[in-house]
């Protein structure tokens, strides 16, 4: 009991200390066909249909620190960023995740990134699509405002069209109105 | 002298007997100001087999049933029940000297249509008269000749001339109704007939297809699809291949042709903001019509092509405004409400219907251009959203999640008569109804 307790502590260490002891490796691993044999890290659920076609697993024969750039890279893209009802404002969290995303753009300057600006199903598919635009844009200017070069984010909106959450309540809406990062 | 002034004599005799033939029409049969609200009781008895055959009863019932159904489609009438007749329904009389209206009178209909059909082969002859049963006068005879494939297009231009009769106005008889459904497994543009008949896909690309905009000639129309992974704009010919592509650089959204003219009216936002532009209907730019900061969108042209309603967010939460393109000025036109979009000018120019989020639901309301007075047609019936007016403005479609998945629905300009257009696979919205196609 005690000794599994240890472990979780030592684990509650290291796994953060992984994702951010990244270096500045630039390698990609793109080889994605080999089963995973290690627990994959697990995708907010929010974003796990999503994330799922971008997120790659580690393969069993990765390094430390290719599975922390792989883990940095994946919390890039699967971590989205929510907006309010009609809004395109980024509140404080917000502005902590992007900063984390422009701190990895940083460290990965070879990458372009496309910002997609998403909706809930309240409001109509017309107006969402110019707001889900505004939100991707607001991403985007925020980016920018912190050095990451304009050329390297481009943005689209799906508007109410692709909801993560096809659910009719402010659960699904709260997770359907977010800007969602991929690197195409 | 003498002989000039009895040529005037027999010319203004001459035109005071045409001036009945010219405007046609005894107005009292439809009150204009809301025709919806008395319907008109009118008979329409299974037809007859005309003297020189013997059409058989199914084929003569069904011809008589898809008259009615076409005639009440229009929210005019109130189809009287057969039940209720007081004539031989195997021998009705078809013209005026057999025909006792006082059968007639006595049940409260007002109107009487009579037919008789000759089917042959594939040849059908149809003899179809509109009767005034208090007059006891004819209205109207028509005689129709064709191959039996013509049937329903027979009926639906006797239909006209009945609506050309009470309303002067020739109807939505030849419209078609444009929407989106979901049935293949994406948004995908369908069109049917105006009374939700023969549903054919239009586009099939696999993409998302959205917000269908007929040209006013019927031969185009422009939507927004995002078959390069964007949200682009195409124009596409209702018959050939050869598509037209607003694709600058952000979203190119929710084209609205202008009346009559081979332009249209879109938001783009290349500039890094959305802003309304006036296009070619190849899609060049002519000139930009909004100068706002914020999203500028959904343009509606008023039917004499001089202004634009839109949306706009310019006051802090999408409402709708009106500009005048030639001053450029600009109205509020909407004032109830936190969340009023889809706006779509009525054809009479008078009204704007809309959609109107309150209280969690979308409804659909009417505006009236002068007064800016709304009045809410949908109540505690699901989202009802994306509001098109018929050609002749009587009539509104519009989508709504009532019966669960969204479905296409009509119902009167005064919001009557609300019920379902179509069946269809998968989920249906943003109907858009096309101008009446005139070709008589």
């Amino acid at each position: 009991m005690r000794k599994n307790l240890w472990i979780g502590l030592v684990m509650l260490f290291l796994i953060p200390a992984f994702l951010f002891t990244v270096s500045c490796a630039q390698q990609e691993v793109t080889d994605t066909t080999e089963a995973a044999a290690t627990e994959p890290e697990k995708a907010p659920d929010e974003t796990a249909t999503q994330a799922s076609k971008e997120v790659e697993q580690p393969t069993a024969d990765m390094s430390a620190e290719e599975r922390a750039t792989l883990a940095a890279r994946n919390m890039f893209l699967s971590e989205d960023v929510y907006f309010e009802f009609d809004k395109s404002t980024l509140d404080s969290m917000s502005q902590d995740i992007l900063s984390r995303k422009a701190d990895w753009m940083r460290d990965n300057p070879a990458v372009v990134v496309s910002i997609e600006g998403h909706c809930d199903e309240r409001g109509t598919n017309e107006y969402n699509l110019a707001l889900g635009e505004r939100r991707a844009e607001s991403v985007k200017s925020f980016l920018v405002d912190l050095g990451i070069e304009a050329y390297r984010i481009s943005t689209v909106s799906y508007g109410e069209e692709r909801p993560v959450d096809t659910g009719h309540n402010e659960e699904a809406w709260a997770k359907n109105r977010r800007a969602h990062c991929l690197i195409p | 002298m003498k002989r000039f002034h009895m040529k005037i004599i027999s010319l203004v005799a001459l035109v005071l007997f045409m001036i009945p033939g010219l405007c046609h029409a005894d107005y009292d049969y439809i009150d204009i100001n809301n025709p919806f609200l008395r319907k008109i009781p009118i008979a329409i008895p299974v037809f007859s087999s005309l003297p020189d055959s013997k059409t058989k009863k199914p084929v003569l019932k069904k011809a008589s049933d898809l008259l009615s159904e076409t005639l009440k489609f229009t929210g005019y009438f109130k189809m009287l029940d057969r039940g209720a007749f007081l004539i031989d329904p195997d021998n009705a009389p078809l013209i005026t000297p057999k025909i006792n209206f006082n059968n007639w009178v006595s049940i409260d209909a007002e109107l009487l249509i009579t037919g008789g059909l000759s089917k042959k082969r594939n040849t059908i002859v149809m003899e179809l008269r509109l009767f005034d049963t208090f007059k006891g006068k004819r209205l109207i005879g028509k005689k129709y000749e064709g191959p039996a494939g013509d049937l329903r297009q027979m009926i639906r231009r006797f239909c006209s001339e009945v609506i050309y009769h009470l309303t002067g106005n020739r109807g939505i008889f030849n419209s078609k109704i444009a929407f989106i459904s979901t049935g293949s497994g994406n948004k995908e543009i369908y069109i049917c007939d105006f009374d939700g008949y023969s549903p054919k896909q239009f586009t099939n690309n696999k993409s998302i297809n959205l917000f269908p905009a007929w040209s006013t000639d019927l031969k185009y129309i422009a939507y927004t699809s995002y078959l390069k992974g964007k949200p682009d704009i195409y124009i596409k010919p209702l018959k050939g291949n050869h598509s037209s592509v607003i694709a600058q650089k952000g979203i190119n959204l929710a084209p609205a042709w202008v009346p009559g003219r081979f332009e249209l009216a879109a938001t783009l936002s290349f500039s890094g903001d959305q802003e309304i532009y006036l296009l070619t209907g190849t899609g060049k730019i002519i000139k930009r019509l909004t100068r706002k900061w914020g999203s500028d969108l959904s343009p509606t042209w008023s039917p004499d092509g001089k202004k634009i309603a839109f949306v706009s967010n310019r006051a802090g939460s999408p409402q709708i405004f009106i500009k005048n393109i030639s001053s450029g000025q600009v109205e509020r036109l909407t004032f109830n409400g936190q969340y009023n979009t889809q706006p779509d000018w009525s054809p009479k120019g008078d009204k704007i219907a809309y959609s109107s989020l309150q209280e969690g639901k979308i409804n659909i309301f009417v505006v009236d251009v002068k007064s800016r007075q709304p009045v809410q047609l949908t109540f505690d019936s699901g989202n009802n959203e994306s509001p098109s007016w018929s050609s002749d403005g009587s009539l509104i479609a519009f989508s709504s999640t009532r019966e669960g998945s969204s479905r296409i629905y009509i119902m009167t300009a005064f919001g009557t008569d609300q019920r379902r257009l179509l069946f269809l696979n998968g989920e249906q919205t943003n109907p858009k109804w096309s101008p009446n196609f005139n070709n008589e």
